[in-house]
């Protein structure tokens, strides 16, 4: 996250010198991407809920499902979060919510055929830990900073065609310029992959404070190996939600190969479940 | 002013900071012990709620298993009463103890065992036993973390200064861990 701040706070000077308009510019990027993002964190719970088609259900649906949330969450010393189930046979979960009084929980159908007591009470300590950990606000102010980037980058690009007139500002600010384009253009990969490295993160302190709550990190690892095994992606799934599940929905091969590789949300199965193992 | 005196003045902003930092920790950490204690005692309520209800149903089938039930009766009342995590740990332990032989007993009863309601207790005693373990996991964590607080540097000092003591574990000691004998 740090590494990330950096990065902005260098783009907008560099920006900010190129075209002499210093940090209003920058202000105004910040405000906009704000306000969609946060929009979108505080309600992240019933927006996710809508888009996947999950529903919240009552103790008497899955009583067992529920009495499991019900005693991590009292081993973790949080009020309990809603509890929802999202029919489908790929078996996965998220949690959600802007901090753990509005948590929810969701996992699908297919994770409740396929798992037994302990690997579920894995995978929903992992869940409660994402929203523990306050990862729904760590991911929020993320996607605050990409978008102010992208946006940082389109309004300086916008500037360089109304420049005419300004013409007496210096030739000094040519070399700013040529650095500002090269910039406009790559900074929103480069704060895409940075929030997608901090999403990396993320999962992995999950799956480490689930594992202190139950203290079986077994559980989480033999549950992680049962949802790699299966090749079927979640149906309900976007781009948007996937960072939330607790494997990639989409599926398909975890590319090793190294680029490719920093554009995954999550950590590759392998590594994550050698590290519960080695517990 | 000059330079020497102002780092001098920074560093005792430092210092001051730092403290103040501190016994906000160890401050919250006692109120975050608290809350957790009465967790565990929530969860021992409910566990005591359950015992009458059961020994009841227990009874209707089993009358003559007279020191059964007087032990389940007598742990449950010790737990009522007690009060430090100790002593509720301890007793908390003992009407385990008390409701395993209840349990090894009802295997006597086929009726017993076959019945709605008892099943529905033994399923929601189990279930609270979970709990009572997962609000004392709550606890332990919490004391651990403050008492650590306590014993490093400069935590020890501070802690001494404002009259912070260590917290107990919820435990039972090692000698009242044996395994209880069921007898027939």
């Amino acid at each position: 996250m740090f590494l990330f701040v950096i990065f902005i706070t260098t783009i907008a000077y560099v920006f900010g010198k190129a075209n002499g308009y210093g940090l209003s510019f920058a202000g105004i990027a910040l405000i906009i991407s704000g306000v969609m993002s946060l929009g979108s964190y505080y309600f992240s719970d019933s927006l996710v809920l809508a888009t996947t088609g999950a529903k919240p259900v009552k103790k008497a649906d899955y009583p067992e499902l529920y009495r499991i949330v019900e005693n991590l969450s009292i081993g973790d010393g949080l009020p309990m979060p809603k509890v929802c189930v999202l029919a489908d046979p790929s078996p996965n979960a998220f949690a959600t919510g802007r901090d753990p009084k509005h948590g929810v929980v969701c996992v699908t159908t297919g994770l409740l055929e396929r798992l037994n007591k302990s690997e579920l009470e894995g995978v929903l300590a992992h869940e409660l830990s994402h929203i523990k950990n306050f990862d729904t606000r760590v991911m929020a102010v993320a996607a605050i900073l990409v978008g102010f980037v992208a946006i940082l980058a389109d309004f300086f690009m916008r500037s360089l065609w109304f420049r005419g007139s300004d013409d007496d500002r210096g030739r000094a600010n040519g070399i700013f310029i040529i650095i500002g384009i090269v910039f406009a253009i790559i900074s929103p990969i480069i704060a895409t992959l940075l929030q997608l490295a901090v999403s990396r993160k993320r999962e992995f302190l999950a799956d480490a404070s689930g594992a202190l709550l139950t203290r079986y990190p077994d559980g989480l690892a033999s549950a992680l190996e049962k949802i790699a095994a299966d090749p079927r992606p979640v149906r309900t799934a976007s781009n948007a939600t996937a960072h939330l599940f607790i494997a990639n929905p989409f599926k398909g091969k975890d590319t090793k190969a190294w680029f490719t590789s920093l554009f995954n949300t999550h950590p590759p199965m392998e590594e994550r479940i050698k590290l519960l193992r080695a517990m | 002013m000059s330079v020497p005196v102002i780092i001098a003045i920074v560093l005792l902003l430092i210092v001051v900071f730092y403290v103040w930092g501190l016994y906000n920790k160890l401050a919250t950490g006692k109120v975050r012990i608290k809350e957790a204690f009465s967790g565990i005692d929530v969860q021992l309520k409910r566990r005591t709620d359950l015992i009458p209800n059961l020994v009841e149903s227990v009874k209707g089938y089993a009358k003559h298993e007279k020191d059964i039930f007087e032990n389940v009766t007598k742990a449950r009342s010790a737990l009522m009463k007690a009060d430090s995590p100790h002593q509720k740990a301890e007793s908390d332990n003992m009407l385990t103890g008390a409701l395993k032989s209840l349990f090894a007993v009802s295997e006597n009863y086929p009726q017993l065992r076959a019945s709605e309601n008892f099943k529905q207790l033994q399923d929601e005693l189990s279930d609270t036993e979970s709990k009572i373990a997962y609000a004392r996991q709550f606890y332990n964590t919490n004391v651990r973390d403050y008492n650590t607080t306590l014993v490093n540097f400069p935590g020890s000092v501070l802690g001494n200064m404002f009259g912070f003591k260590e917290e107990e574990f919820f435990e039972a000691q090692e000698e009242e861990r044996k395994n209880v004998k069921v007898s027939f």
